[in-house]
């Protein structure tokens, strides 16, 4: 079956379908990971988009169990160059075209998707629309326009609040889309993890007496997501704040600052941010469209402990008074290199729970040795 | 962190020749560094003893030592010139053990020199197998288990616990030698009883074998300021049980999930962390792939042949950061190349599947053992770039170079399943072949997992191409399938052999189609970012062509692709020098090459870089886009000069004219040209069957050499010496038909002489005459030679100068030529002319000062010798005499013959250089790793023939105080010569024999010539063996024993000569001639 993905400004690739058979709608986006397509796919901040990753052979593990990132595949549509005929893995538990068929997705394969992401490195991401059907492009095209704007946050988050229970610290995490990689994290060190929903209002959370509040991850405009910004500005002060990815833009905004769109975004594993306060650059898995002005955080008493190398876009901040730290990155990673754990463990540590021991000693450790 | 304070002048040492597990790649590495200390400010001081590197040009290092790279060498050079740092960690496993030699006996310390980068404790931990397991069970990362023992008896206590298979690893011998994975309790006891044996400190280490299981690879980098990144990860095809440099690879990994590729580059990161690594690291794992439980198989502290992998897979350049680092940057500090904003602090992302396929010698050594272990064969390596895996493989056999046109062997469609299924249980080169050919007979692919655990993945993909060539060969498949077939990669030649057409007609029929390639940029960042690397690969599966043209004249050069027995780093060498040439005359200049270990392969080497094999179509392809004015094929080897018939369907080729290089390698015309000239050659002809073959050997006389045609590095050449022999020969060594005939030549044993020209079809300059030590009949690659020539006559001198001139001329020879001859009787003889670069001229612009790359360029392009004021003729020479000493790597190819003959064998060569011959000679051999003892017992068993030389060199040994010990027959002569001779038993008189004393170590030297004749010399192969497996010098052509023991006691007599840097040679060179002595 013939597909097609048409870009807002008529640009059309041809490809062949596979999935479930349709049209969609969305902003195209790219990710550069090399692995970890099953991550992308299932992680909620990808709603609203289509992605297409730029290696050009996915499929190839099938689905595995165990990674992905919420109970199914939030994109609106994938576009790859080259789908795996026989995937295969010890965890293998379906096969990517299944999977996509099953949850109503369709995506294209045998795309110059290097031709695509060159497209919208130039252009700055466009909006753009999938099909496996012969409407003409125009009409596709005019279609696109008539795309009102949907609230991500809310068709990704939970409608009700659900716990893990441990007997550690109480974390509330404010589902904006979290990602299941991050409730693993806080439960296997015995949090209890309350989900709530982005709705939930701040004297609500308080009544949960938490030790913290994490504000997660999710898809969309941050601008848009009113009721979790006002629930931050309640909340800040009273507990213990955690913000990643939107969550991070959310309590940026919270804290009077504002966001602005990225050309085209940050979408992958290699994101090299520096922790101004050690001087030490980390990898990072990133996934977002927007980012925190500069500028705007003057005054607020704010101070910027991290900035992406390449662009020197805000990565991470701390409040000079309040217990208030954000991360723009993905320190729970799933996709994405594992460099930054060392952040979720003292956000762990500051609501008082077991941070994990450091496995591998650095040098002077291991010198130490030597010299026996 | 800035620039380390009170650094002014930084040693780096090189790596040596090229061997079996060291290659071009630390040209390539070693190279950067150089240039990535000069851009800090930096005064370099180089010292490696292989020559035909681009690392030991003058304009690379401000000294250059092309000195043997030992102990008392490099403690001379660092009190000499007095450097404050000592960068190791680019030159191989052996300019890292040099290191820890000069640290260890406290030169460093003496000197006051720092070593860069890593620290001593740190290779110390990565390097001792006992240190780095320990660490690593420290730090929490799992390691086979294993034990260290020092007698048989507790090998099987520990095989008896732990059960079979293990791996044993000898302790302290080089590269692995001697170890081995042990199945069965016989193998087991044989092989830790010979490891036992072969560790000088009786060590060996046992570890439970992991075969089967996932090998991969990291390679990362750290700072001093402990910032860590993962540059690539790589993948093996073959699975755990075959090293990494004989195992097909692809970057990055396929058949990882994200969070087992995560899992293993954070404990890569870790590892570096823990062993305190400052620059380039490789870090080798084997994954379960049932589990997902990984173990940590080995580090290697340095950059490495994986890290110039890793660096053109990538873009990223390992080398040059790895520099930085060590003369105290932080990775933020030091630029990103590719983009020259953004820092290398970052992981590169691509957007390719890239392949490595090694190039093994088994083609030239037919008598080899081609089984695959834990021990390198592959002399070389080829890397392909693709949007698909299949098209990366297909790309990547046909850059090897094996005569193969895809994934398809013909001698094995007509082996029985049976014997495939056998071959692929103990693997050898062809097992992807092997693996193909199932497939094509209907067998599964868990079947064939089962078997070799090569990952379902990988196997699937050989299944399209198999299931494709099907499809193919159905009625009426062209052209329909014809783009599904090029998206798997299948070549032009491959899917005409498919469907039964001729080439140029598929050709015609895809282009009416309007098939082509484009070119896709290797960009470090998946196209994410703007870059602007000149760096290209084809593939058919996308649309968007990113390779687009200039508008400047251009020209293209082929490079010489994977380095192998006769084709080396001195073609890789020759290249270089014509693309930096071709830039400075103003033209853009495009490299095409596949080779990812080399110079020419670094993106900024050329204008433009295609990845890509070296084949007809390949190149053509690139020629239909950039639409060269001229292809330049001479410096490329006999890769390049293969082409140039093809090319010039497309493209002017530059220099000297395809008709000419026609006649210079077809027979009959070069016999016709050498007539109409009166230049004299040996008589001989060409048989098309053995009676033609014997008549000819009848009308010449016997001994006659013989070859089937068209070889490179004397494949299946022989020296026949009766009928007997040269039926046999015909019988069983060649396969002749009417296209491949044989060569039958009358062999003269005379003294061989060979040069090096630079022709404009006028004129020539010679830049010397080098001179053989061996007799013709060694094969020129594995001869010493000596420059200027020792003992030839000006005549004789004046006649080869005639000869030289009247072939360029007769020829019309623009640029390199290569011409040998024999002398027999006075008489001046041409063997050949090979109208190319060759081996030797690296070797000769160094010791000569003659640009003869550059020089050959700027003719190809136009100009004369006279109008770039070049002087013709032979050049006066210089007081200093360099030796060209070739080495080879006998470790490590088991069952081959070490004896020499017309076939090569050898895989890279050093210098020697000084003003007198002896020391120059006597540093040759240093450097090429046979050591001059001054006393100890020497081993002689001889040939009948050579018992005269025998006796000369023994009486001479004995003069010297040396022991002598030879087997009965040559020890029966020695007494004659009143000589005292120990005489030692020949294996079938029982032990303790001749094999027994070398193995002991009893023996220093083994001087055993070749028996004339194919009697089957068993005991004579058996010592050469053994000597090899022991490494004891074993020295098979009288003439290189005589050389050797001239050395020796020239050794004896004299100290060391303080060390020559390059950029002194012609100081050297006129002030020892002035002083007259
Ligand atoms: N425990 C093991 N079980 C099976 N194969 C092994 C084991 N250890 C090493 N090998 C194989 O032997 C090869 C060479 O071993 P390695 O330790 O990397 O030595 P080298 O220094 O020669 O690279 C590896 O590439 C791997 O394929
Ligand atoms: N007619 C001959 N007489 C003596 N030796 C010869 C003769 N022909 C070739 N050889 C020896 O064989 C070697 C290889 O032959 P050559 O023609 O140079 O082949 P290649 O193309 O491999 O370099 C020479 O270097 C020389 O030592
Ligand atoms: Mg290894
Ligand atoms: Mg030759």
């Amino acid at each position: 079956m013939r597909g097609r993905l048409v870009l807002e400004d008529g640009t059309v690739y041809e490809g062949r379908a596979f999935g479930r058979p349709g049209t969609a709608f969305g902003e195209v986006v790219f990710n550069t990971g090399m692995t970890g397509y099953q991550e992308v796919l299932t992680d909620p901040s990808y709603c609203g988009q289509i992605v297409t990753m730029t290696y050009p052979l996915i499929g190839n593990t099938g689905i595995c169990e165990g990674d992905s990132q919420s109970h199914r595949p939030f994109v609106r549509g994938l576009v790859v160059h080259q789908l795996c005929a026989t995937p295969s893995h010890t965890r293998m538990i379906g096969r990517l075209d299944d999977y996509l068929y099953g949850h109503g997705i369709l995506a294209l394969e045998g795309v110059d998707t290097r031709a695509l992401t060159r497209k919208l490195r130039v252009h700055g991401t466009m909006n753009g629309a999938i099909t496996s059907g012969d409407a003409p492009g125009e009409e596709l095209v005019r279609q696109l326009s008539c795309q009102g704007p949907s609230d991500l946050v809310a068709e990704v988050a939970t409608g009700r609040p659900w716990r893990v229970f441990g007997d550690g610290p109480h974390l509330v995490v404010v589902d904006l889309g979290v990602k299941l990689n991050l409730i693993r994290y806080f439960s296997r060190h015995n949090c209890t993890v309350t989900v709530v929903p982005p709705t939930t209002p701040a004297e609500d959370i308080l009544d949960m007496d938490p030790a913290g509040v994490l504000f997660s991850n999710g898809p969309g405009d941050p601008a848009d997501a009113h009721a979790a910004i006002g629930t931050a500005r309640e909340l800040l002060g009273k507990t213990r704040l955690f913000g990643i990815c939107l969550g991070h833009q959310v309590l940026a905004l919270a804290m009077g600052a504002r966001t602005f769109k990225l050309k085209y975004g940050h979408r992958g594993g290699n994101h090299p941010v520096r922790d101004l306060r050690t001087n030490h650059v980390q990898m990072t898995a990133q996934n977002h469209g927007y980012a925190v002005v500069r500028e705007s955080l003057a005054g607020l008493g704010v101070d910027i402990t991290h900035t992406h190398l390449h662009d020197a876009t805000v990565e991470g901040l701390s409040h000079r008074r309040l217990p208030v730290n954000t991360l723009q990155y993905h320190p729970e990673v799933g996709p994405g290199p594992n460099d930054s754990e060392h952040l979720l463990a003292a956000f762990l540590t500051s609501l008082g729970g077991q941070a994990p021991a450091q496995k591998a000693p650095e040098f002077p450790a291991a010198l130490a040795y030597q010299g026996e | 962190m800035p620039l380390r304070t009170g650094l002014e002048k930084v040693m780096v040492v090189g790596s040596g020749p090229i061997i079996i597990g060291q290659a071009a790649e630390f040209d390539y590495a070693g190279t950067q560094a150089c240039r990535a200390l000069r851009e800090e400010g930096l005064s370099v001081v180089l010292l490696n003893s292989n020559p035909a590197t681009i690392m030991t040009d003058a304009e690379v290092a401000d000294r250059v030592y092309l000195e043997p790279l030992r102990l008392d060498v490099a403690t001379q050079i660092i009190r000499a010139e007095r450097p404050q740092g000592l960068l190791a960690t680019l030159g191989g496993q052996v300019g890292l053990n040099l290191a820890v030699e000069l640290s260890r006996a406290g030169v460093l310390e003496q000197y006051g020199v720092e070593l860069l980068g890593t620290s001593l404790a740190s290779i110390q931990m990565a390097e001792d197998r006992l240190l780095f397991k320990e660490a690593m069970e420290r730090a929490g990362h799992p390691v086979p288990l294993s034990a260290i023992v020092h007698r048989l008896s507790e090998a099987k206590d520990f095989a008896r616990r732990v059960g079979l298979p293990l791996v044993v690893r000898p302790a302290y011998t080089l590269g692995g030698t001697g170890g081995g994975l042990a199945r069965t309790y016989e193998e087991f006891e044989l092989i830790v009883a010979r490891g036992l044996k072969l560790s000088p400190i009786s060590q060996v280490l046992l570890e439970r074998s992991v075969e089967g299981w996932k090998e991969i690879e990291y390679e990362v980098m750290r700072d001093l300021g402990g910032n860590c990144v993962a540059i690539c990860a790589m993948e093996n095809i073959d699975p755990m049980g075959i090293h990494t440099g004989d195992s097909i690879v692809v970057a990055p990994t396929l058949t990882l999930t994200d969070r087992e590729n995560q899992k293993l580059r954070r404990a890569a990161l870790d590892i570096i962390c823990t062993l305190g690594i400052a620059g380039g690291c490789n870090v080798q794992f084997a994954l379960d792939p049932r589990t997902g439980q990984y173990c940590v198989i080995e580090v290697n502290p340095r950059v490495s042949r994986s890290s110039a992998l890793a660096s053109k897979a990538t873009g990223y350049p390992i080398a040059r950061v790895a520099t930085k680092i060590a003369v105290g940057l932080d990775l933020t500090e030091i630029t990103n190349p590719v983009t020259g904003a953004t820092s290398a602090c970052f992981e590169p992302a691509i957007d390719y599947v890239v392949l490595k396929f090694p190039r093994w010698p088994f083609d030239k050594f037919r008598g080899a053992n081609r089984s695959l272990g834990t021990q390198m064969k592959a002399t070389g390596e080829v890397m392909a770039i693709d949007r698909t895996f299949e098209g990366a493989l297909q790309k990547a056999i046909r850059s090897a170079e094996t005569g193969a046109d895809g994934l398809y062997l013909r001698e094995l469609a007509s082996q029985d399943t049976s014997s495939l299924w056998q071959a692929l249980e103990s693997p050898d080169d062809r097992r992807m072949f092997i693996i193909a050919e199932l497939l094509r007979r209907g067998r599964e692919v868990m079947e064939i997992h089962a078997l070799c655990h090569i990952d379902p993945f990988f196997l699937e993909g050989i299944k399209r191409i198999t299931s494709m060539e099907a499809r193919l060969m159905e009625p009426g498949a062209l052209p329909g399938l014809l783009r599904p077939a090029k998206e798997l990669g299948f070549s032009d030649a491959r899917l005409a052999a498919i469907a039964g057409l001729d080439v140029e007609h598929l050709q015609r029929l895809r282009w009416e189609q309007g098939i082509e390639p484009v070119y896709k940029m290797v960009d470090t960042c998946a196209a994410e970012f703007e870059a602007t690397t000149p760096y290209f690969y084809s593939t058919y599966r996308a649309r968007e062509n990113e390779a687009v043209p200039t508008g400047r004249p251009k020209v293209l050069v082929l490079g010489s692709g994977p380095i192998r027995i006769g084709q080396g780093i001195e073609f890789d060498y020759s290249s270089v020098h014509a693309v930096t040439s071709l830039r400075e005359a103003g033209l853009e200049c495009i490299m095409l090459n596949n080779n990812p270990e080399t110079v020419s392969t670094d993106f900024n080497a050329s204008d433009r870089l295609y990845f890509e094999p070296l084949t007809a179509e390949d190149v053509m392809s690139v020629i239909r886009l950039e639409k060269p004015v001229g292809v330049v094929v001479q410096f490329g080897g006999q890769t390049a000069i293969n082409l140039a018939s093809e090319v010039a369907k497309h493209a002017l080729v530059l220099g000297t004219s395809v008709e000419s290089l026609d006649i210079s390698e077809d027979r009959e015309k070069f016999d016709r040209l050498l007539t109409r000239l009166d230049i004299p050659r040996p008589p001989g002809g060409t048989a098309f069957d053995t009676t033609q073959a014997l008549a000819i050997a009848h009308r010449v006389g016997y001994p006659v050499l013989v070859r089937p045609s068209y070889v490179l590095g004397g494949r299946s050449m022989e020296i026949v010496y009766n009928d007997e022999d040269l039926f046999e020969y015909m019988r069983s060594a060649v396969v002749v038909s009417d296209r491949h005939p044989v060569l039958v030549d009358r062999y003269f044993e005379g003294r061989e002489v060979e040069v090096d020209a630079v022709a404009d079809g006028e004129d020539v300059l010679v830049p010397a005459i080098m001179e053989h030590v061996e007799r013709a009949g060694v094969h020129s690659g594995d001869s010493i030679a000596m420059c200027p020539a020792q003992s030839l006559a000006q005549p004789l001198q004046d006649t080869i100068i005639d000869y030289t001139r009247r072939l360029a001329r007769g020829l019309n020879v623009r640029g390199l030529m290569n011409v040998q001859f024999v002398i027999k009787d006075n008489q001046v003889y041409v063997l050949e002319a090979n109208l190319r670069s060759s081996r030797t001229v690296p070797f000769l612009t160094k010791v000569t000062g003659v640009p003869m790359v550059p020089l050959a360029t700027r003719i190809i392009l136009g100009a004369s010798l006279a109008s770039l004021g070049a002087q013709t003729g032979l050049v006066p020479p210089s007081a200093l005499v360099a030796v060209k000493v070739p080495v080879f790597s006998w470790a490590k190819l088991t069952a081959v013959d070490t004896g020499l003959g017309p076939e090569m064998k050898s895989t890279g060569e050093v210098i020697g250089v000084d003003v007198d011959a002896a020391e120059a000679l006597a540093k040759g051999f240093l450097a090429a790793g046979v050591n001059l003892p001054g006393a100890g017992t020497v081993l002689l068993s001889v040939a009948d023939r050579d018992k005269p030389v025998g006796v000369e060199l023994g009486r001479a040994l004995f003069g010297a105080g040396y022991h002598l010990m030879a087997t009965r027959g040559t020890a029966r002569s020695l007494e004659a010569a009143g000589l005292p001779v120990e005489t030692v038993a020949k294996l079938d008189e029982g032990s303790p024999h001749v094999l027994d004393v070398i193995a002991t170590g009893q023996v220093v030297l083994v001087i055993n010539t070749l028996t004339r004749g194919k009697v089957p010399q068993r005991d004579g192969f058996k010592i050469r063996r053994t000597a090899a497996e022991f490494g004891v010098p074993c020295l098979t052509s009288p003439d290189t024993a005589a050389a050797a023991v001239r050395a020796m006691l020239h050794r004896k007599s004299r100290p060391l000569a303080g060390p020559v840097a390059l950029q002194q040679y012609e100081a050297v060179g006129r002030a020892h001639r002035s002083t007259g002595s």
